[in-house]
């Protein structure tokens, strides 16, 4: 079995809790494989990613320097291809970084490529199956792929259980002189921040959030006239957003706010995984979808099957009577 | 500007419950409704507006069988100025390197400043962009929810990241961005516009006119191979409240009172 590395994901001197995952991950290709955490960046915090790293992973290749600042997939991946041995098994979160940077890293290293694997079951010589999910989430694939000669995987945030840093008392190794040439063609210029909303849905205990399944724009007063009979404010999925019916400080999700209520309604939503990445805190969950397979019902504590143009109303209704 | 968008047909999750077929092979397609992938309905908008600004062409282009033909006409109706269908027996059953491999034959017989993908698609990905980039050895840029033409030699653009923050780029053109959905409101197509390109012709390539060796993509070149489709068993999941509505919303209600979730 060839090494494992595993790309360690981190800001302001503090890994990602993606990266204990990974490292459960790789253990569950291959217990025994040698294992590499790669910590990229710039400027002293890095050192102390490299010692988290280290408490993980038996040996850690510390690449530094100022083109690694921020980390631009581009300028990352030519370096990669240029330190990674044959035959590597690599490991990176499928989060906005990892999608920019492990497909065409895998073309580089001319290596089969698993986006968004969300579990391992078995590596049987040099065949590994996988897990992975379709359609949002409707359907899970098993998936197999020859990685004799190395792969990179896009491990899904949250899918693995975080191992312990069990004190491996990792040796850190600089490899930062051998990034070898880094010009490419494209540069980062600034980090523009979200704009913030009227309402801050952060702060909410009660949430009555609404998906595609509103259908339209002019039902959204049916969401509305619930929070208030409730208590509640109003939060909302990705394509609500899209479609400029709402804010984009009221969606919840990865590529939006991270909200922690002690209630969730989510109506007509499907429950992808980019979504319930944005609910934190084990929130009770209610789910109303007219689909009794959505994905939604997996994860929610109750669930109604009905069309929530129709049932919505009526349980408004029936609480305004209270 | 010359562009060149990627587009896919595939099964609408927001028409169709997505099941698995009997002997999980596939999901049952009986009946199944088709759209093209919304992220490339993005991405058509997109290079639609920016030849709009500054001149140039559109062209659409799949891989897939005869049936894609309809995608390509709808995002003709939208204004895209030439189609093309890449499709034969022996890309069938191509993995994400496999399509971008017989993606890259057909760029390389164009001449494009910009290409564009959507940022995923039904199998979620997320990689045809990336690897096609990679393959050309052009710039890329994924999950773009913003593009500035600087000048004919380069964008700014934008790249949505995590909490809804966006993250600024310049990148050298010719490139390959993906495209995230939100970037703009894509346009509407009626009836009468699918009708008035209804008689434009879709020239279709296959792997001779391409020049690409059957046996490397396809079914023969996949490495990542699907062995089955099935629903997973994540344990319990939710109680599901039975009863007539009214009974219902008794239940919830308690449950509501009970979780806090009335004030
Ligand atoms: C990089 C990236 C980041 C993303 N970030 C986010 C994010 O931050 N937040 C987010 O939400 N998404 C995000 N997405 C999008 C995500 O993948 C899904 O596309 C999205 O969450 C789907 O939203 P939905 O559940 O509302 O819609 P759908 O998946 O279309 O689900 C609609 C649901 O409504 C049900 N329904 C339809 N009509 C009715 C009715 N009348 N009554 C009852 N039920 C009905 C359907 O059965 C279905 O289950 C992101 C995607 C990418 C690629």
């Amino acid at each position: 079995m060839a090494e494992i590395f595993v790309y360690i994901p981190h800001k302001d001197g503090v890994a990602d809790d993606a990266a204990l995952e990974m490292v459960a991950a790789a253990r569950k290709i291959d217990a025994e494989a040698p294992l590499t955490a790669l910590v990229v960046g710039d400027g002293a915090d890095l050192d102390k990613v490299c010692e988290q790293a280290a408490a993980a992973c038996a040996k850690v290749w510390k690449v530094s320097g100022e083109a690694f600042a921020y980390p631009n997939a581009e300028v990352i991946r030519k370096m990669l291809v240029n330190i990674l041995p044959d035959k590597a098994v690599v490991l990176v979160a499928h989060d906005t970084f990892g999608m920019d940077l492990s497909p065409g890293l895998s073309i580089k290293l001319d290596v089969p490529f698993l986006s968004d694997v969300v579990d391992i079951e078995a590596l049987e010589g040099s065949s590994l199956k996988i897990v992975r999910q379709e359609y949002g989430g409707a359907v899970s694939t098993r998936v197999s792929c020859d990685i004799g000669d190395g792969v990179v995987i896009n491990v899904r945030p949250g899918a693995f259980k975080a191992e312990d840093a069990a004190g491996a008392a990792g040796e850190v190794v600089d490899k930062s002189a051998e990034a070898g040439d880094l010009s490419c063609g494209r540069r980062f210029l600034e980090v523009v921040e979200a704009e913030v909303g009227d309402v801050d849905i952060t702060k909410a205990d009660v949430l009555v959030s609404i998906g595609r399944g509103i259908e339209d724009e002019e039902n959204i007063e049916i969401a509305e006239e619930l929070a208030e009979a409730i208590g509640a404010v109003v939060s909302c999925s990705r394509p609500i957003v899209d479609a400029k019916w709402m804010e984009k400080s009221r969606q919840v999700g990865t590529s939006g706010q991270t909200v922690k209520p002690k209630v969730y309604m989510a109506l007509g939503i499907s429950g992808s995984f980019q979504h319930l990445g944005g609910l934190k805190g084990s929130p009770f969950i209610i789910a109303v979808n007219k689909n009794p397979k959505a994905p939604i019902f997996q994860v929610a504590d109750v669930g109604v099957v009905d069309d929530i143009l129709e049932f919505v109303p009526e349980l408004t209704e029936k609480i305004q009577e209270m | 500007m010359d562009i060149l968008v990627c587009v896919k047909r595939v099964p609408d999750t927001a028409e169709n419950e997505i099941e698995v077929n009997s002997d999980g092979t596939d999901i049952e397609r009986d009946d199944l409704v088709y759209s093209v992938n919304e992220w490339d309905n993005y991405a058509v908008e997109e290079a639609l507006q920016i030849r709009d600004k500054v001149g140039g062409s559109v062209t659409v282009i799949s891989v897939g069988d005869e049936e894609s033909e309809e995608v390509l006409r709808r995002e003709m109706a939208m204004g895209a100025d030439g189609g093309i269908l890449l499709s034969d027996d022996a890309f069938e059953g191509s993995d994400g390197r496999g399509v971008a491999a017989i993606l890259k034959a057909a760029v390389e017989k164009g001449n494009y400043d910009l290409i564009l993908t959507g940022a995923m698609a039904d199998d979620g990905a997320a990689q045809v962009g990336g690897m096609l980039a990679a393959m050309l050895d052009r710039p890329f840029a994924s999950l773009v929810n913003h593009i500035e033409v600087v000048d004919d030699k380069k964008l700014k653009v934008g790249r949505e990241i995590e909490g809804g923050n966006q993250e600024m780029n310049e990148i050298d053109l010719p490139c390959v961005l993906s495209i995230q959905t939100g970037i703009n409101e894509p346009r509407y197509v009626g009836i009468r516009g699918i009708r008035k390109v209804a008689s434009l012709e879709i020239p279709v390539q296959g792997a001779g006119d391409l020049g690409i060796d059957p046996s490397t993509v396809g079914e023969a070149g996949a490495k990542v191979r699907r062995l089955e489709y099935f629903v997973p068993d994540l344990g319990e999941g939710a109680e599901i409240l039975e009863g007539s509505t009214e009974e219902v919303i008794e239940k919830l209600i308690e449950i509501l009172k009970a979780q806090g979730g009335i004030k």
